[in-house]
């Protein structure tokens, strides 16, 4: 196994509890706890009515954007990795490339801010 | 970081159209007043920025490779640049006046033209895999939006949809394309590709990354059978975005598709021409027959532009310089049809809807003689019928068929032009003997005139008694790009 | 076989058969919302399929970038469609058989390509730059990232800047008559214009 994996062991080790914990639990509560289920039972609550319609509801189309925003400023971040990474390779056109990056991508944000993409109304 | 500055010097334009961009939205949300006033402050300077550019491209001479090879300016690519920039701006000054009429004069508008034009001309400039792929993603995100920027038309939304999906299908298949060649190469840029393939034989793998790749221009050139977005995106798109979208990108991709298929594989020509042979055949039969049925203008322009694609590729299958000459002649001249074509569509209305039926035009040269002889020009044009330019662009790629040893190629587009005309001279026969309905209403200012006017000419001046075909110079510049992509 | 043998090897089964099962659950689970997790799984074992590869930071941005974010902005957009589910999966036998030739094709492709590569004996000639093996994953990138592609690497800041511009040009709607809190306003509110005294009179109130 070379180097780059034993440094992943533990993780697959995590991996490999949590999964079995998981099926642990799943199986014992199947097993082990009563279940006696009847309509009743396992209908909605609703303060003694009938349900009056499915929980699910549409969603505001404001959600969507708030998270695009957020992929696109997660996406900038994940270009800062490498860039710490090899910071004192690059030098300074490296240190600079990233800037006007940022740049780039603040103009964005200030377009954001002055459309009133982030402010929920 | 002198190296850098070359470099930077070498992408000036498309430095100058970054920053411009950028400057231009912080104007629109800087600049007071409503949706429509941030519209109007913006568009001509967002006009100023790509005729400026537009103007400075031609001044640089040579060529060079800039970014570690990334990047390439030549011949090829300025020529490529000027339609584009010119193109887009002509584009974005006529379609104001219908935007305006719509309501759809929103800054936003003008900046993602620009951006849309960076992309195209970061396009033709690749000279790498990658480089391609940004400037393909740059542009087609960009025309995305665009084509659904009529938010509360069902139909717009759903061209800019339709556009996504099926652009981000053919990016896939062109990434998959790229993957493969790359895998095989070992390496993205073409002309270390090109070094790569001569001196064995192409692996299979490589053949098949190619054909992906081939797949995926195909998609984006809008050539059969990768076709099938284009109807649907004309027809519910906004006609200036209709418009911008006949015109600058069509140029952009199939440079690109002549930069990509010489510069990195003309040394395995004979694998490629056979796809290329097929893609054109296709794509004239197509446009010709499927354009037949269609009522709506827009859907017409839809098919006519895969039969013109099919066109173009003629001269691209014919390959080495006489066949890429050929075929951005071809290009410049379709360009300059499309323009006039659409100024005129932008302009007509009845009864404040524009009219976008056929049948609309029946019996325009009662009420409009000199528009009507315009769009008649036009049509022939596009037809192909002789004297006009339409002609001598299909002339120059049939010759470089031939020349090139595909008769049988060139005799399919014989044929396929022929059954085009039809549908171009109904629209003719419709607006010279047919009996007018309700007048047709030309709301456009006086650019509009001029523009279809001056396409009009355009094309008549192929039969200038003075030299057989000069054509302002543009085969002669054709030529001079394709000696700088093929040495 | 070593223990150190065996792992990989164990992990790689471990992760590719959950990659595909999962995948598998993507299309055939009953409701949307649980399609999407089961996608998170998949996108998650091809994280990890991604480490024993050797290409750490291909998993880390699968995990950050794909689990972390698109998969939320997925489950808004399954709840933001009122998608009704029975409909939903009434195609499903009309479009299986051209969804697996579909399938088939790649496949085929896949085998094709990889075939192709072991035929072929002039490919490792073709790959002229074979990859460092010194240096570490995420390293290697940000090396030649930010100076030798640098020119890709600012196209990609404009690409997410036009994302930004088209998120918010297509799905941005100013409301009416919504009130909102203005700070600055707030803030230069004086004593004098929002408080005065009044002198009421026994009886009479204010009016």
């Amino acid at each position: 196994m070379d180097e780059l994996l034993r440094e992943y062991l533990p993780i697959l080790i995590f991996l490999g509890l949590a999964i079995g914990l998981g099926l642990v639990f799943l199986i014992a509560a199947a097993v082990l706890a009563v279940s006696r289920p009847d309509p009743e039972k396992n209908s909605a609550y609703e303060c003694g009515f009938n349900a009056f319609d499915d929980a699910r509801m549409k969603f505001d189309v404001r959600f969507y954007l708030v998270s695009i925003l957020f992929i696109i400023f997660d996406l900038e971040v994940a270009f800062l990795f490498p860039w710490a990474v090899s910071f004192a390779e690059i030098g300074d056109f490296g240190y600079w490339s990233m800037m006007v990056f940022l740049g780039v991508l603040t103009i964005g944000f200030i377009y954001e801010w002055r459309k009133g993409a982030l402010e929920w109304e | 970081m002198n190296n850098f500055s070359n470099d930077l010097l070498a992408a000036a334009p498309e430095v100058a159209l970054a920053i411009g961009a950028m400057v231009l939205l912080m104007v629109g949300v800087f600049v007071g007043g409503s949706e429509e006033r941030k519209g109007r402050v913006v568009l001509p300077m967002a006009l100023a920025l790509l005729l400026a550019v537009g103007f400075v491209v031609p001044r640089f001479d040579g060529a060079q490779s800039a970014f570690n090879g990334l990047f390439i300016t030549d011949d090829f690519s300025r020529f490529a640049k000027v339609l584009i920039l010119f193109s887009a701006a002509i584009m974005l000054f006529l379609g104001t006046d219908y935007l305006r009429r719509n309501n759809l004069l929103k800054f936003e508008y003008s900046v993602l033209i620009i951006f849309a034009t960076l992309g195209m001309c970061m396009m033709v400039s690749a000279n790498d895999l990658i480089a391609l792929y940004m400037g393909l993603e740059l542009q087609a995100l960009s025309l995305y939006v665009i084509a659904a920027f009529r938010r509360d038309s069902t139909r717009s939304t759903e061209a800019g949809l339709k556009y996504f999906v099926l652009g981000a299908l053919s990016s896939g298949l062109l990434l998959y394309g790229a993957s493969l060649i790359y895998g095989y190469a070992g390496t993205t840029q073409f002309d270390r590709i090109a070094v790569a393939v001569s001196d064995t034989d192409a692996p299979l793998g490589l053949l098949f990354g190619l054909a992906f790749f081939i797949a995926g221009l195909a998609f984006k050139i809008s050539a059969a059978p990768f076709h099938m977005w284009t109807p649907d995106v004309y027809e519910g798109a906004p006609t200036p975005v209709t418009a911008f979208f006949a015109t600058a990108p069509k140029i952009a991709a199939g440079a690109l598709f002549a930069r990509a298929m010489i510069e990195p594989f003309n040394g395995i020509q004979a694998d490629w021409q056979q796809i290329l042979a097929f893609l054109a055949i296709c794509s004239m039969f197509l446009g010709a027959f499927a354009g037949i049925g269609q009522t709506n203008i827009k859907r017409l322009m839809a098919y006519s532009s895969i039969g013109h694609m099919g066109f173009a590729l003629v001269g691209l299958t014919a390959g080495g310089e006489q066949g890429v000459q050929a075929m951005l002649v071809y290009l410049s001249i379709y360009l300059v049809m499309n323009i006039g074509v659409f100024a005129f569509l932008l302009t007509v209305t009845r009864n404040g809807v524009q009219a976008t039926q056929i049948v609309d035009f029946a019996g325009l040269a009662k009420t409009n003689p000199a528009s009507a002889a315009a769009v008649a020009v036009l049509m022939f044009s596009l037809a192909g019928i002789p004297p006009l330019a339409g002609f001598f662009g299909k002339f120059f790629v049939f010759g470089a068929a031939v020349d090139a040893g595909l008769g049988w190629l060139a005799v399919a587009g014989v044929i396929a032009s022929v059954i085009s005309a039809y549908y171009y001279l109904r629209i003719v026969k419709l607006m010279y003997f047919d009996e007018p309905g309700e007048p047709l209403e030309i709301v456009g200012g006086i650019e509009h005139r001029i523009a279809w006017g001056v396409a009009a000419l355009l094309m008549l001046f192929a039969v200038a008694p003075f030299e057989p075909f000069n054509g302002l110079g543009a085969p002669e510049a054709a030529a001079k790009a394709a000696e700088a992509l093929l040495n | 076989m070593t223990a150190a043998e065996v792992l990989p090897v164990l992990a790689f089964y471990l992760f590719s058969g959950v990659a595909v099962t999962s995948g598998l659950m993507v299309v055939v689970a009953r409701n949307p919302v649980r399609s999407v997790l089961w996608l998170i799984l998949a996108f998650f074992s091809a994280a990890g399929l991604f480490v024993l590869l050797g290409a750490e930071f291909l998993a880390m941005l699968l995990l950050i970038v794909y689990v972390g974010a698109v998969m939320v902005l997925f489950l808004f957009v399954v709840m933001m469609l009122d998608v009704d589910f029975a409909e939903l999966r009434q195609g499903m036998s009309e479009y299986l058989p051209l969804g697996a030739t579909i399938g088939l094709v790649l496949l085929v492709q896949i085998l094709f390509g990889v075939g192709a590569w072991f035929a072929s004996e002039s490919a490792p000639t073709l790959r002229v730059q074979p990859a460092p093996s010194d240096v570490q994953n995420t390293a290697a990138l940000g090396n030649v990232l930010y100076d030798d592609y640098a020119y890709l690497f600012q196209a990609s800041g404009l690409i997410l800047l036009v994302a930004m511009i088209g998120a918010i040009v297509l799905t941005l709607r100013e409301r009416e008559g919504v009130k909102k809190q203005s700070i600055v306003g707030q803030m230069h509110r004086t004593r004098e214009e929002s408080i005065a005294v009044v002198d009421v009179k026994p009886g009479q109130g204010i009016n």
